[in-house]
């Protein structure tokens, strides 16, 4: 079995594994990412989304050998507490969550559609997080964060 | 009787608990411990009980480190849920935090040598005339919190808070976004193993067969393990226990006779089924008035899943006879209970903590998986083993929110005047939780060999907020009632609590009664309610969200607007609604307008934010979410056959909290689903002309109810 390549969060990276295997569970075991989380293993909840390239893609049942060569960041990749990303400081600003179980996700998601769309309406954000669930109701106040981050992003 | 005023009590959950150690604890670098028995479920608590604590101390927020419960050292609250945290956490921890304050005042008096009257305390230090100072920290060696709670040192009074009330960010969100390890899925023990459970895809199964040969050879294999119809593997991988898991599947043959009722007429078999009947209240009218005519109505909801977005996870470890284990679970000592229970092991042998899991909303799989890694880890040489379920497990094995059908019949007399009204229920029991009861409530424990039996669900007393029952009796002046709780003695589809318990129903069916009265009378819905209170803080929230909705707007075609109202559990937060929405073949919620009065409001932005939730959580049960099942077993196995609102669906939510701080706080988390779920009937009505009694509102049921109406 050769390895396969890629830029995991910027940084070089083989990683020697069955290549069917789901993207999240290397993501999880062999590299040790906790960001993405499992919610549902069929693509169906959005609580696993990691940019693949600009995209946001559901790494449970996208298999390992998909992302040869390309660059995957997952929510580790955005920022840090010393170096936030826009839309981890709004989402901190507007307490944009209950559990927090599905957040990783959702700001993936996010992340994606600023980077395609730095300027979205309300109708935007809906529709680009539409793939993503989130069960204890905090749809508005992401709504909000989102927004908020692309407001703040414009300024900068 | 006495003339002499009642002795004041020790809040419910420090007379339980009253050594003040066990609450909070000053460590020697300047921090606060506090270790409340309540647990963080995503409502934001530990930031609430944080904030309280350090109010009545007197320190900054900063320093108060908040400690997850554990049964090897946290005070036993029971469990955290029915919206009592800050009702009994809070109080608890308010009180024996003023007690701390008053006994460090007393020693830093005889310290310094001044009158304890005369010294204040700010972030810790406490100081006093002539520039004399000390803090709990210099104290904290020759003063034992090991003593018991007195009551003495009054909380301070409401004007004299600083941080309860204000709107503080949670403590848990920075960990959450920049993904540092806070969920229990994410826990990671040295040695750590991975165990998948089998679970079979129909009701009531037994094992028939089990052809393993080909799980023996999954990679990583460490054990497969079989107890009766427990059949589970254990792997050094998590992608290794799937692939074993996946092979046993397919090697399996499972039997049953089990028939499961009809879903489409869920009120028929609810009514059919042998119960333990209950009055729950009874009133008699003094002035009997003419009944002219008597009005009947059924309403039902359906079977309704907790549907975390995270599959339950726990992990287990045993060392020789005595076990440790990681859970997400409500109640770490009931959980440790039924976990004795199941082993016959003293409970001083099990060390059971608290980790952060997902939303759970009601009693979920949570306590199940955790007796699931237990056994797993019989098999695992002393190695720690976590089980995460899979997402058909979790929709369809773990406890359902119970089905209900409800009848109320109302007399009126000549003005079409409330004279009596007899509101009867029919549901399973609204709780199995465990550690409630002499046997255990754990899934596995009926599947092991020798099987316990499985718990029939049961309801709280109506003096604890009731199950079936609760908010069955009317807020409203009605002048006689009878309220009647018919609970199932049978138990084909396992219900447990799920949150608000058979409030979602009974307000329902009450909040829409009442308007379909009101309009047969041509009376404005808010103006009937209004009427029929007495409680001014009932009418104040009613008058509030009335106010901000502009109620009542001019009506457009294809728009409908409709209120709801209801204090949750009848003592605790007041909550009202008007939903507005847009109808047609299928309804969207546009915006739901809510007042809420939850007395003191420790963290305003938290009351929002639990309302919020708890409304467009109720927007989806009321639009989209019915358990599937045909006769043989649960269909709705994952979300394209269980749908929940998505973001394009949420309706605009506006929360105004009605600010009460004299008055004791009450939780917010479960106020919001009865009203919602009315007002968005009564919307529908107002909309569409129809009344839609059985929910979901779905195209179908619209249809149904057009048909029949």
């Amino acid at each position: 079995m050769s390895a396969i390549r890629f830029r995991l969060n910027g940084v070089e990276t083989a990683v020697d594994a069955d290549p069917d295997r789901p993207l999240l569970d290397v993501l999880r075991g062999e590299l040790g990412l906790t960001g993405p989380h499992f919610g549902c293993g069929a693509g169906e909840c959005g609580a696993c989304h990691v940019l693949l390239g600009d995209r946001a893609v559901t790494s449970c049942d996208t298999p390992l050998w998909s992302a040869a060569d390309q660059d995957i960041t997952t929510v580790e990749g955005l920022g840090n507490a010393e170096r936030p990303h826009p839309l981890q400081r709004a989402f901190i600003a507007e307490q944009a969550m209950q559990c927090g179980y599905c957040v990783p996700g959702i700001m993936i998601s996010a992340a994606a559609l600023l980077r395609q769309n730095p300027t979205p309406t309300d109708a935007d954000v809906r529709a680009a997080l539409d793939r993503n669930l989130c069960r204890c109701g905090s749809h508005n106040r992401m709504i909000r964060a989102v927004l908020r981050a692309a407001g703040e992003m414009a300024a900068s | 009787m006495s003339n002499a005023a009642p002795s004041p009590k020790l809040p419910i959950s420090l007379a339980a608990n009253p050594q003040l150690s066990s609450w909070v604890r000053f460590a020697g670098d300047g921090e606060v411990t506090v270790s409340p028995g309540k647990v963080e479920i995503g409502q934001g608590i530990v930031t609430a009980l944080a904030q309280i604590a350090a109010d009545e101390l007197d320190v900054d927020l900063s320093r108060v480190r908040m400690v997850r419960a554990s049964t090897a050292a946290s005070p036993n609250e029971g469990a955290t849920s029915g919206s009592l945290s800050i009702q009994q956490s809070g109080r608890a921890l308010r009180q024996a935090c003023a007690e701390i304050r008053h006994i460090f005042l007393a020693a830093a008096s005889d310290r310094l040598g001044v009158e304890a009257g005369a010294l204040e305390v700010k972030d810790g230090t406490i100081s006093g005339p002539g520039n004399v100072s000390t803090s709990y920290w210099e104290l904290a060696d020759e003063v034992s919190l090991d003593r018991n709670a007195t009551l003495a040192g009054a909380p301070k009074a409401a004007n004299r808070r600083t941080l309860a009330g204000q709107s503080v960010p949670r403590l848990d969100i920075p960990d959450k976004v920049f993904a540092r390890r806070r969920f229990i899925h994410d826990l990671v023990l040295p040695g750590l193993l991975h165990g998948r459970v089998l679970r079979p895809e129909i009701a009531g199964a037994q094992l028939a067969t089990l052809a393993d040969a080909s799980a023996r050879v999954a990679p990583g294999l460490v054990a497969i393990a079989r107890d009766g119809n427990f059949v589970g593997v254990v792997s050094e991988t998590e992608n290794g226990a799937d692939a074993a898991i996946h092979a046993l599947r397919k090697g399996a043959t499972w039997s049953s006779s089990a028939t499961l009722p009809d879903e489409n007429d869920l009120a028929a078999f609810l009514k059919s089924q042998p119960v333990e009947s209950t009055v729950i209240d009874a009133r008699q009218s003094a002035q009997s008035g003419a009944i002219v005519r008597t009005i009947q109505r059924q309403y039902s909801r359906p079977y309704v899943a907790h549907a975390s977005i995270a599959p339950s996870c726990a992990i287990a470890q045993w060392d020789g006879d005595r076990l440790r284990v990681w859970t997400h679970s409500q109640g770490v000592y009931l959980l440790r209970a039924d976990l004795a229970l199941v082993l016959k092991l003293p409970t001083a042998n099990i060390t059971v903590e608290h980790v952060e899991g997902a939303g759970c909303y009601g009693h979920n799989a949570a306590d199940d998986v955790a007796l699931d890694a237990v056994l797993l880890a019989k098999a695992a040489g002393g190695r720690p083993v976590r089980v995460q379920w899979s997402r058909a497990d979790e929709m369809t094995h773990a406890p359902f929110g119970a089905a209900m059908a409800i009848e109320i019949e109302a007399d009126l007399d000549g003005a079409g005047e409330i004279v009596d009204w007899r509101h009867a229920i029919w549901s399973n029991g609204h709780t199995a939780r465990p550690g409630r009861a002499t046997q255990p409530a754990l899934l596995a424990a009926t599947e092991i060999a020798p099987a316990f039996p499985r718990m029939i669900s049961t309801n709280p007393p109506p003096a604890s907020g009731g199950g079936g029952d609760r908010n069955s009796v009317p807020p409203y002046d009605i002048p006689a009632w009878t309220i009647t709780s018919h609970r199932l003695l049978t138990m084909p589809i396992r219900t447990s609590a799920l949150r608000t318990l058979g409030a979602q129903g009974n307000v329902f069916a009450i909040e829409c009664f009442l308007d379909e009265i009101a309009a047969e009378r041509g009376e404005d819905p808010v103006a009937f309610r209004l009427r029929h209170l007495r409680d001014e803080r009932a009418k104040d929230v009613i008058r509030a969200a009335a106010r901000r909705a502009d109620w009542k707007p001019t009506h457009k075609d294809g728009i409908g607007h409709g209120i709801g109202y209801a204090r949750y559990k009848n003592t605790g937060a007041y909550c009202a609604v008007v939903a507005e929405i847009e109808g047609a073949d299928d309804i969207r919620v546009r915006r739901l307008t809510i007042a809420v009065d939850v007395g003191e409001a420790i963290n305003p932005d938290g009351v929002v934010n639990q309302v919020e939730g708890g409304a467009i959580q109720a927007t989806s049960w009321v639009l989209k979410e019915r358990v599937r099942f045909d006769r043989t077993g649960i269909t709705s196995n994952g979300w394209t056959g269980y749908p929940i609102l998505r973001f394009n669906e949420v309706p605009q939510v506006d929360v105004d909290v009605v600010q009460r701080a004299d008055i004791e706080p009450v939780g917010a988390g479960e106020a919001a689903h009865g009203p919602v779920t009315a007002a968005i009937a009564n919307a529908v009505f107002d909309c569409l002309g129809v009344r839609v009694r059985n929910l979901p509102i779905t195209r179908e049921s619209l249809i149904a109810a057009m048909e029949t109406s």
